[in-house]
């Protein structure tokens, strides 16, 4: 219980100070996107919406730096991120909410298929180390050094430009309204399969390496021998001592990835135009729409936050000795 | 103590087949008695453990049994050649009849597991027929013999002591009943206290439960205390089998009498062992 406590303090102070340093990096900023845009958008934008717009920029100079801070929180606490200068002032927390599920679900699914498939392998190839299926390690090397985008560039080239079997970009078919049907919900899959292959490819390579060589260490240890020696069948060898011991690391680096979903698609998204957060933000620098992109950091920032805290229930929960030293 | 023979070890070589190969294990043969405390002494490195290691057929690549053989005599009167044993057979074989005690009590436990769990494993395997209230029961009896206490069932080994450790290990030895347990140097990092109420625990299981054991150590004064006989390795090979007080008293190897002097007495003197036998 206190390591719980003790955890969720630290989570909400680095929250606090994420979200504070978002209050004042706009503030840091050269120039002033508002009156420019104002200035392009003469009389189309409400009082309130130029108010709300101005605390979130720091723009209300009339008011004290603490108490622009505390209208800041106020309306971050209502949900109010401020409205997109780029998508016609929609509010910022709507178009965040509609790129989320897009990059989550492509991205989350083709990480967790990665990493499942990547340690199940290492796993293997580490037990069997010096039988022919070590053949994986040099092309895992391979794999896990080449860069993602390239490799969506030549998958759009050979299986959608040559071979015509999968779409080179967007979520779905611009003819088909989202639905829970499974026409609709097979061709969000049909057009997730070449990014979703390319995140794996390109990722595999890792979660292979990682796991072999924690395996290799792993299976040096005493207690495998005495598992051995136990007579217990080569399955529950594996997978209860050596496995079990092995993927502790593995955890560690498959938290910081999902820490990386939101944040670091923003080029495959662009590759192949996928509707998803990173594509927004790309969009966002581009029409200097500095609420948005102050939105998509608050996202990326939260994201990897609550990462980090499954991680650490998985690593308490698998480790006993975490639970141990934390609770100290 | 009978006159039956527990365990054959027949001219066995173990070679580690690296560049150059280095013999580990040469020509060494052995009659195991039942119930016997069979010391086995030597240096580091001269093939104590690999010996031992071979027995239960523990050897990784690239150590291999290049020649001879081990028989195993059953209680019930089988033979078994376990270097001929399959791979299934072999699995069942280890720890229902052999088990073994290693020589880290800090890494031999499998530290995400509670104790019980691992101590449940052996059952698991070996006694697919036992429900699990049997299972946990005969994990709380086995904790309780050792004295360590069923509430530690739960306990994670990180939470527990060396000594605690090497006990849960002692316990786990004899989940099985078997006919041998091999100790390779059971209490070599645990301090002179524990080390004693640990060699107290095993003597009173043997005479209780009857197994053999075969102990391996580089402490020759230990041995003379414990064993029935004691066999002196040197260099892969067994160059002295005696009982203690023929040992003690009139070595016959060289090597033993260097092993011996090598010893200090109480009062520290180099060699006063020997000399006096006042550790005794």
């Amino acid at each position: 219980m206190r390591f719980l406590l003790r955890r969720a303090v630290f989570y909400l102070f680095t929250l606090w100070a994420a979200i504070t340093i978002n209050f004042f990096l706009p503030r840091f900023m050269k120039g002033d996107p508002i009156t420019a845009y104002l200035a392009r958008n003469q009389g189309k934008v409400s009082p309130e919406a130029i108010e709300s717009l101005k605390v979130l920029f720091g723009l209300n100079t009339d008011r004290p730096l603490w108490q622009q801070y505390l209208d800041y929180w106020g309306l971050l606490l209502q949900g109010d991120l401020g409205r997109s200068l780029s998508k016609g002032l929609a509010p910022v927390s709507e178009v965040i909410a509609d790129a989320l599920p897009w990059t989550v679900g492509l991205v989350g699914i083709a990480t967790l298929i990665s990493f499942f498939v990547g340690t199940s392998i290492g796993t293997y190839i580490g037990w069997r180390r010096g039988s022919r299926a070590e053949f994986v390690v040099p092309v895992a090397t391979f794999l896990s050094t080449v860069p993602y985008f390239w490799l969506g560039l030549i998958m759009i080239a050979l299986f959608s430009t040559t071979l015509g079997w999968f779409p080179a970009s967007h979520a779905y078919d611009k003819t088909l309204t989202p639905a829970l049907s499974w026409e609709f919900i097979s061709n969000v899959i049909y057009h997730g399969t070449l990014p979703a292959l390319t995140i794996v490819i390109t990722s595999l390579g890792g979660w292979i390496l990682g796991m072999r060589n924690m395996m290799i260490t792993v299976l040096d240890e005493d207690y495998i021998t005495v598992a051995q020696a136990k007579g217990l069948s080569p399955r529950r060898v594996v997978v209860n001592y050596a496995a079990r011991n092995a993927v502790l690391p593995q955890l560690s680096s498959f938290a910081l990835s999902l820490g990386f979903i939101v944040g670091g698609t923003l080029i495959m998204e662009m590759i192949f135009s996928y509707p998803g957060l990173g594509l927004r933000l790309f969009e966002a620098t581009l029409a200097k729409d500095y609420p948005l992109m102050q939105g998509i950091f608050l996202v990326i920032t939260l994201s990897v936050l609550v990462a980090n805290i499954i991680a650490d229930i998985a690593h308490a929960a698998l480790d006993p000795r975490t639970r141990q030293e934390e609770a100290l | 103590m009978t006159d039956q023979t527990l365990l054959t070890i027949d001219d066995i070589d173990v070679v580690y087949d690296v560049d150059p190969p280095v013999h580990a294990v040469r020509g060494v043969s052995l009659r195991l008695e039942r119930g016997e405390i069979l010391g086995l002494a030597g240096e580091s490195g001269c093939g104590k453990t690999t010996l031992a290691y071979a027995i239960q057929r523990l050897l990784r690549p690239p150590a291999v049994i290049s020649a001879g053989g081990v028989i195993f005599h059953d209680r019930d009167g089988d033979d078994i050649d376990i270097t001929a044993l399959g791979t299934d057979a072999l699995r069942r074989f280890r720890w229902d009849k052999v088990s073994m005690v290693f020589q880290g009590a800090m890494n031999a436990l499998n530290p995400v597991k509670n104790i019980g769990s691992q101590l449940e494993d052996v059952f698991l395997t070996h006694r697919p027929e036992m429900s699990r209230a049997e299972r946990r029961a005969q994990c709380a009896e086995l904790l309780e013999i050792v004295q360590v206490g069923r509430d530690r069932l739960r306990s994670y080994p990180h939470e527990l002591s060396g000594g605690m450790r090497q006990r849960v290990m002692i316990a786990m030895a004899l989940a099985l009943k078997p006919q041998l347990m091999i100790m390779d140097e059971p209490t070599t990092a645990l301090d002179v206290l524990i080390q004693r109420e640990i060699l107290q625990q095993i003597s009173e299981l043997r005479s209780r439960f009857g197994f053999s054991v075969i102990f391996i150590t580089h402490d020759l004064p230990l041995l003379l205390e414990i064993s029935d006989r004691i066999a002196i390795m040197k260099a892969g090979e067994i160059v002295e089998l005696d009982t203690p007080a023929n040992i003690y008293r009139g070595a016959r190897h060289e090597y033993t009498r260097t092993l011996l002097s090598s010893f200090p007495s109480l009062t520290g003197d180099r060699g006063g062992f020997l000399r006096t036998g006042e550790a005794r």
